[in-house]
């Protein structure tokens, strides 16, 4: 038979040690995103247009090219500055990923602003409010609403895209696969396992964000 | 110039507007004395809106001058040229004039008070027991004591009007805006709206100026009927006279035809 309980057993643990970084990575890109996903739609939208097109080059060029070309690049570049030697793979990996994801949920930040009437702001404008706080008390929350599902969306696939790491060595949960498979030959079980892994925790916040979702779309 | 008696509210000067290529104001002179209850009327598209919304700063005005109390609102003449003021002297100036909406455009995402007690905290610099003490005088003067918690999603259309009237007002406006605010409503829901307007009318002195087909309300409230034909005022004079005895056909033809 194919499958082995004992491999099984002994790579679990191994494999939920390798999830926490897959775990860590996730959050902590989702964070750096969510908040630079949201100065990148507010500078493109606030900036004169003789500066906002280097924002919006820089976001095209960023979407338009590979994770993990773009993780490859970064870690060899700081490898290569003397001061920056001793960054952690796992620190590279998360900003990379940050910044990268950040450039898909400004796009969502700015359908979500878009989407706030017109009426919105010309009632502000009628109640003399200053542009700063109209943003702040009246178009964002409202902006948020329609935004918070999709980057939600976003942090999923950015979960599946952390085995991309293994590309600058950090050790995440599909390294963690491959290793104890290539050291067992058991490479189904690992596989399987973190397949299920991946599964149980993404599965159910699909499934959340859809509640969310349902929740946020009316008052 | 300090404001005087014989200072208009509000003084149109040579305005022009235009949609890109399409001229839609021009040449357009009139003033409206302080306390004085206007209505506007005329057939579609003759301007009634955009002229509301100039006044309001929603519309960039392409040409001439809007004086508020004899001060300059968006622009003004210095040097033979005419300039544009600072964003922030014009918003000063719009905190003395209030609008309500057709679609009432109140903020979803707060209560009704947050609504109502948003700009006088942040733009009058209220204290919050203030604002909020004056928000539930306001709201009790609508008939909507009880609403102040809810949301507006879960308000009727007549309602979320009289909320949206109430947060005009909590700016103590000396010029109130109004344009078509019952064209949206259920006809049984249009009583109530106009009846707090009609308080409004008669226990305030501010300077009101309305678009609406409710001709007899217009007749009860207004001191003055501006009739408006392509930009231009055709005809003007109280309300009586307008109504019963209009001069030109066109007016008469426009009477007629929303009765
Ligand atoms: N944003 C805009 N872009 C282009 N044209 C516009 C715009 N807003 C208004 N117009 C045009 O300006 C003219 C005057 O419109 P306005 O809305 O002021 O008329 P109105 O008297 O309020 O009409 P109604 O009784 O239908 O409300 C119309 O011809 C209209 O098509
Ligand atoms: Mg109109």
């Amino acid at each position: 038979m194919i499958w082995n309980w004992e491999f099984a057993a002994e790579a679990l643990p191994l494999l939920l040690r390798g999830f926490g970084n897959t775990l860590i990575a996730t959050v902590a890109g989702t964070v750096i995103a969510a908040i630079l996903g949201l100065v990148i739609a507010v500078a493109i939208r606030g900036l004169p247009r003789s500066v906002n097109w280097i924002v919006r080059l820089l976001q095209a060029f960023i979407r338009n090219t590979p994770l993990v070309v773009q993780l490859l690049f970064i870690y060899y570049l700081f490898a290569g500055i003397p001061g920056l030697v001793d960054v952690p793979a796992l620190v590279i990996g998360i900003i990379v990923i940050g910044v990268h994801y950040a450039t898909y949920m400004s796009e969502s930040y700015r359908a979500g602003i878009d989407a706030v009437p017109q009426g919105q702001r010309e009632a502000a404008i009628a109640l003399s409010l200053p542009p700063v706080r109209t943003f702040r008390d009246v178009i964002l929350p409202q902006a948020l609403r329609a935004t918070i599902p999709s980057l939600g969306n976003y942090a999923v696939a950015m979960f599946k895209d952390t085995p991309f790491l293994f590309a600058i060595s950090v050790i995440e949960l599909v390294t963690t696969a491959q290793q104890f498979g290539a050291a067992k030959f058991a490479y189904t079980e690992a596989f399987t396992l973190a397949g299920l892994i991946f599964l149980a925790a993404s599965y159910p916040t699909s499934l959340l964000i859809q509640r969310l979702e349902r929740r946020l779309a009316t008052y | 110039m300090p404001p005087t008696e014989n200072t208009p509210a509000i003084e149109f000067k040579d305005v022009e507007k235009r949609f890109g290529t399409t001229t839609v104001l021009k040449n357009l002179n009139f003033t409206i004395s302080p306390g004085e209850r206007v209505t506007l009327i005329g057939p579609s598209g003759s301007g009634k809106t955009t002229i509301l919304r100039l006044i309001m700063t929603l519309e960039e005005l392409t040409g001439g001058y809007i004086f508020i109390d004899g001060q300059p609102l968006t622009h003004t003449e210095r040097n033979g040229k005419r300039v544009e003021l600072p964003s922030k002297t014009t918003r000063a100036m719009t905190t003395r004039i209030g609008m309500v909406f057709q679609q009432f455009n109140l903020f979803p995402n707060m209560t009704v008070l947050e609504n109502i007690i948003e700009a006088p905290i942040h733009v009058l610099k209220k204290s919050k027991d203030q604002a909020v003490s004056d928000a539930r005088e306001l709201l009790a003067k609508v008939g909507l004591a009880e609403k102040a918690d809810e949301h507006p999603s879960r308000l009727s259309g007549g309602q979320q009007q009289r909320v949206a009237i109430a947060r005009a007002l909590a700016m103590s406006p000396e010029i109130l805006l109004l344009d078509e605010v019952t064209s949206a409503l259920d006809p049984e829901l249009v009583g109530d709206v106009l009846s707090v307007l009609r308080t409004i009318a008669e226990t305030t002195d501010i300077t009101m100026l309305l678009v609406t087909h409710e001709m007899q309300f217009a007749r009860e409230v207004s001191d003055r009927v501006m009739m408006f034909d392509g930009g231009q005022v055709l005809e003007e004079g109280p309300p009586s006279q307008i109504f019963s005895s209009p001069r030109h056909d066109r007016t008469r033809s426009f009477l007629s035809s929303v009765q």
